[in-house]
């Protein structure tokens, strides 16, 4: 049974193996985390805009169907059939007057309520359920949702923190930012990793592996830490916005430090250059803005490319990335083909993104072996959680362990938050 | 002028053959000067949205994908084995259907089925030589195991 005496440092700059890869703490995560305080991105209101549309996703392990009802407002539940336990929704999306299990044909509404059970009252009076058999008390279990601009967020919290409490107003502005505009859906990508689903939020608070793992990023001119940027957290740490400003640096700035630093320093060019061609869509310069949601969202913009992705754990050692690609609806269609070819960028073939997946492999494999032993995050230094106007840092991963440990109840006295 | 089936089958057997073999850039040579070239989740085709894992609408950026994969992007070191099916030629005899699967083996020996799908080409007569000009890999195992790197 794992306890706060797992944490060899109270700022989370050493966080034990163990952590990636015990069944008994995934479930625990499961049951604390996912069904428990936090608020899960489940999709977007332009996936589901007419009633009885509906889609299918996932809280943690739990399937859950998010629709729209007749009076036009969105609901979700989990998608267990009250009676055997079976997937009642079985496809990914669709429109539906209301969700039938295929099991034995246990009828529910798109509120989720239980509206009709076959030979409910037997056949010539024989069989069937009793007459105190309650209906109402054998619905979908409902979640509790709310929209952010559009994004609709789900928990099964009874009584959760309102959704904008939880987020906090750095993340807020930033949501709103981001979806500024109502956003069609350009397409959706998944990703398998084999490495546990934390390896996966750590790499998204991550600004320090950026340049360095994404060697194009430096060396096609897209994004290079000497630029001005930083992270930014809500009060609690537990979500992050890494930044950065186009333009902000020079050539030789960078030259400089990358030699300095010993790693790769030759720019080369593209022969399309429009790959990662910034085009300002706002007043600001903002061109790298990546908010990493607690705990298991990110919404991603990189350049112009735009994308929410969802961290799907499956089991211990394995994640799914589940990334829907946006653009905004008054887009013409020229900016629709700018998205489109900087996707390029992003996903499992992404030119800046698809050596995360080899990385949170290498990392998880060897990590297997030695589970009392640690990682070390130090860079920025250790100590206070706390924002940073600056790149070479991973401070917000000691804020996702933070708030990760109060949720798993293993919080030592004194530590930092 | 149509494409003979002989033809055909000769260009995806040497369209398999480098890229397993890692000659990318002879690999680009079976491609038209004016080309695409898209790697689409078939999730998406299937609900009409153009989003794809790789797009590159134009010979230039198909040549700067090669040319990142050689000398930026970092992947799993492993070797890749085209196994495409027989044709279907279609229409005026230069659009092409090959159903197509292709398994990664690790620097153990360990070997996965990576990917199967559906190519759809147009192809052109240049010269001697039959040219892609218009290839769309639909993708039936959109969730990518681990990453995608080498080209399908
Ligand atoms: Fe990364």
């Amino acid at each position: 049974m794992v306890t706060a005496a797992i944490w060899p440092a109270l700022d989370y700059s050493r966080v034990p193996y163990r952590l990636y890869h015990d069944d008994e703490i995934y479930a625990r995560e499961q049951e604390r985390i996912f069904r428990g305080p936090v608020w899960s991105y489940l999709g977007l209101d332009s996936e589901i805009p007419e009633p009885g549309d509906f889609r299918a996703t996932w809280v943690g392990d739990t399937p859950v169907v998010f629709n729209r009802d007749k009076a036009g407002a969105v609901k979700a539940f989990v998608n267990r059939c009250a009676h055997r336990g079976a997937l009642v929704r079985r496809e990914l999306s669709g429109n539906a007057k209301e969700h039938i299990c295929i099991y034995h044909q246990w009828c529910y509404g798109l509120d989720g309520s239980l509206m009709a059970i076959p030979f409910r009252r037997g056949i010539r009076g024989e069989g069937g359920l009793e007459p105190s058999f309650e209906m109402r008390r054998h619905g979908l279990r409902p979640l509790n949702v709310d929209n952010i601009n559009g994004a609709l967020f789900g928990t099964l919290a009874e009584n959760p923190e309102p959704l904008e409490d939880y987020l906090g107003p750095p993340i807020l502005h930033q949501l709103r930012r981001f979806l500024d505009r109502p956003v069609r859906v350009l397409g959706y990508n998944r990703q398998r990793i084999r490495g546990n689903w934390k390896l996966y939020a750590e790499n998204t608070r991550d600004n320090y592996h950026a340049s360095l793992l994404h060697e194009f990023l430096v060396t096609f001119g897209l994004d290079r830490s000497t630029q001005t940027g930083g992270v930014r957290m809500d009060a609690r740490h537990r979500h992050n916005i890494t930044w950065a400003e186009a333009d902000s640096d020079t050539d030789e700035l960078a030259h400089e430090a990358y030699a300095g630093a010993g790693v790769r320093n030759d720019f080369l060019s593209l022969k399309e250059p429009s790959l990662v061609a910034f085009r300002p869509e706002r007043g600001d310069k903002l061109n790298i803005a990546i908010t990493s949601l607690f705990p298991s969202a990110v919404f991603v913009q990189i350049s112009n490319s735009l994308a929410v992705r969802q961290i799907r754990p499956r089991g211990v050692g394995e994640v799914e990335i589940f990334q829907t690609m946006l653009g905004y609806e008054d887009d013409p269609p020229e900016m629709t083909l700018h998205r489109l070819r900087q996707a390029n960028l992003v996903g499992p073939a992404g030119l800046v993104s698809m050596e995360d997946g080899e990385a949170i492999e290498i990392a998880h494999r060897a990590s297997r072996p030695d589970l009392d032993r640690t990682t070390v995050i130090e860079l920025g230094g250790g100590g206070v959680i706390s924002d940073r106007d600056y790149r070479v840092t991973d401070v917000p991963l000691r804020g996702f362990w933070s708030y990760y440990a109060e949720l798993l109840g293993i919080e030592p006295e004194g530590a930092v938050r | 002028m149509t494409a003979d089936h002989t033809r055909v089958c000769d260009l995806l057997a040497e369209y398999g053959a480098l890229i397993d073999l890692g000659k990318f850039y002879e690999w680009l040579d079976l491609f038209a000067e004016d080309c695409r070239y898209q790697i689409l989740p078939r999730e998406n085709f299937d609900r009409g949205l153009p989003a794809a894992l790789v797009y590159c609408d134009s010979r230039a950026m198909l040549e700067d994908r090669i040319r990142a994969l050689r000398e930026a992007n970092k992947y799993n070191i492993h070797t890749d084995r085209h196994v495409i099916g027989l044709p279907r030629i279609l229409d005026d005899g230069l659009a092409v259907e090959a159903p197509f699967a292709v398994y990664q083996t690790d620097q153990e020996g360990e070997t996965r089925l990576f990917a199967t799908g559906l190519y759809r080409d147009q192809l052109e007569i240049s010269g001697p030589r039959l040219k892609i000009r218009d290839k769309l890999i639909l993708l039936d195992t959109f969730a990518i195991p681990s990453l995608l790197a080498t080209p399908l």
